[in-house]
């Protein structure tokens, strides 16, 4: 491995524009788009498809069969993207999501993976013991009777969770049911209040 | 070989990582385990081979769900583990 | 067998060391650095310079006190750069001279 890969980061990044840009391969103009297109998606989206899933029954058929068709469905765009598998929480079992191998995340529909789920300390206590870590980190209790079911995403999906619809919320509009899902209730870490 | 749901599998005890470079997406803590094939999720080209540029053959890949009780012998009955892991990785129980 | 000794270091469910480490579980917004990397990244995904699976690749072959040292996205810029000079995209010597000249 060359030592040249030790060069301190920002510098690395900066020769590697240069040299892309000047080989044609990644313009600086490029890379604003890029950046600009990414910045986009927000855990709002994803909120959106759970809202909407609330609601309509047929939707949330076609969200937990596919969940790229459903991110479509409301202008999400999803081409180019991984599939999209959608985890639906019941009375009786509860998902959590985590990638304990690097840091897999439904960016298409929620952005940007947060910190904590790419720390080393999450995909470690995630698969091992996660009734302690949600309890402890977000004060997310998982009642004795619910299954916990931990979702390793290794391979090619990218995974949500479809939160249950919080009491409280009889007769809620779409827009006024999305506002109360957070990113984290659709990796599993949060449960949605009304 | 193809595995229907509720196949009873059995991740292979392989450690290709202790011997060569190697790019594989069967967690440790899997591997040597029996688990239950929830569902075939598609064919995807082999990462093993993506990884290094090679050309990669399309192979299944399934969900498997784990005891979590099983996988860590911590007393957290009814819990579980869902994993993706391709079809080279299994073999039946 | 201790598959924990086995297993590669970047392979982290369950590993005793961070078992009792707290998370982190405030928000840190992405730097213009993250977002430059990021962005790179998918572009040469895009045009089939790199795929996600070889910057993976180049990210575990990080040494281990390296990986836990970087930050996220430093990770990233220093497998896309071990990717770029193994495929010949870019050259040792091109690298050398635009690290000098950086």
């Amino acid at each position: 491995m060359s030592t040249l890969l030790e060069a301190d980061s920002e510098k690395l990044l900066a020769a590697v524009r240069g040299l892309l840009a000047r080989k044609g391969i990644a313009s600086h103009a490029e890379i604003s788009e890029r950046i600009a297109i990414t910045d986009q998606a927000n855990p709002g989206q994803g909120a959106r498809m759970v809202a909407k899933a609330w609601i309509d029954p047929a939707y949330r058929t076609l969200m937990l069969s596919d969940g790229a068709k459903a991110a479509e469905a409301i202008g999400i765009p999803m081409r180019g993207m991984p599939p999209l598998g959608v985890l639906e929480n019941t009375p009786e079992l509860h998902n959590l999501v985590v990638c304990t191998l690097c840091s897999c995340y439904p960016r298409a529909v929620l952005g940007y993976p947060p910190f904590w789920y790419k720390s080393a300390a999450y995909r470690a206590r995630a698969v091992r013991d996660p009734r302690g870590m949600l309890a402890e980190e977000w004060q997310t209790v998982i009642p004795a009777e619910i299954k916990l079911r931990v979702v390793d995403s290794t391979a090619d999906y990218r995974w949500m969770v479809l939160p249950q619809r919080p009491a409280g919320t009889d007769g809620w509009g779409e827009t006024q049911l999305a506002a109360i899902v957070r990113e984290g209730d659709m990796i599993g870490v949060t449960i949605p209040r009304a | 070989m193809s595995f229907a749901p509720g196949t009873q599998v059995r991740v292979k005890d392989d450690w290709p990582e202790a011997h060569r470079p190697v790019h594989i997406r069967t967690p440790y803590y899997v591997r040597g385990q029996a688990g239950t094939v929830l569902r075939h999720l598609g064919d995807f080209p082999n990462p093993e081979d993506l990884a290094f540029a090679r050309p990669a053959e399309r192979r299944p890949l399934y969900h498997v769900l784990f005891s979590q009780d099983a996988v860590w012998h911590e007393d957290h009955p009814g819990d579980e583990l869902l994993v993706e892991i391709f079809e080279h990785w299994l073999e039946p129980a | 067998m201790d598959k924990e000794a086995l297993r590669s270091h970047h392979d982290l469910g369950g590993i005793p060391k961070y078992m009792c480490e707290p998370v982190d579980t405030e928000p840190h917004g992405l730097t213009d650095f993250d977002k430059e990397v990021d962005a790179l990244r998918q572009i040469l995904g895009a045009k089939q310079v790199m795929s996600v699976d070889e910057l993976r690749r180049g990210i575990e072959a990080i040494p281990e006190a390296e990986y836990h040292r970087l930050s996220y996205y430093r990770r990233w810029i220093r497998s896309i750069t071990d990717n770029l000079l193994t495929k010949g995209v870019i050259t040792e010597a091109e690298l050398r001279a635009a690290l000098e000249g950086a």
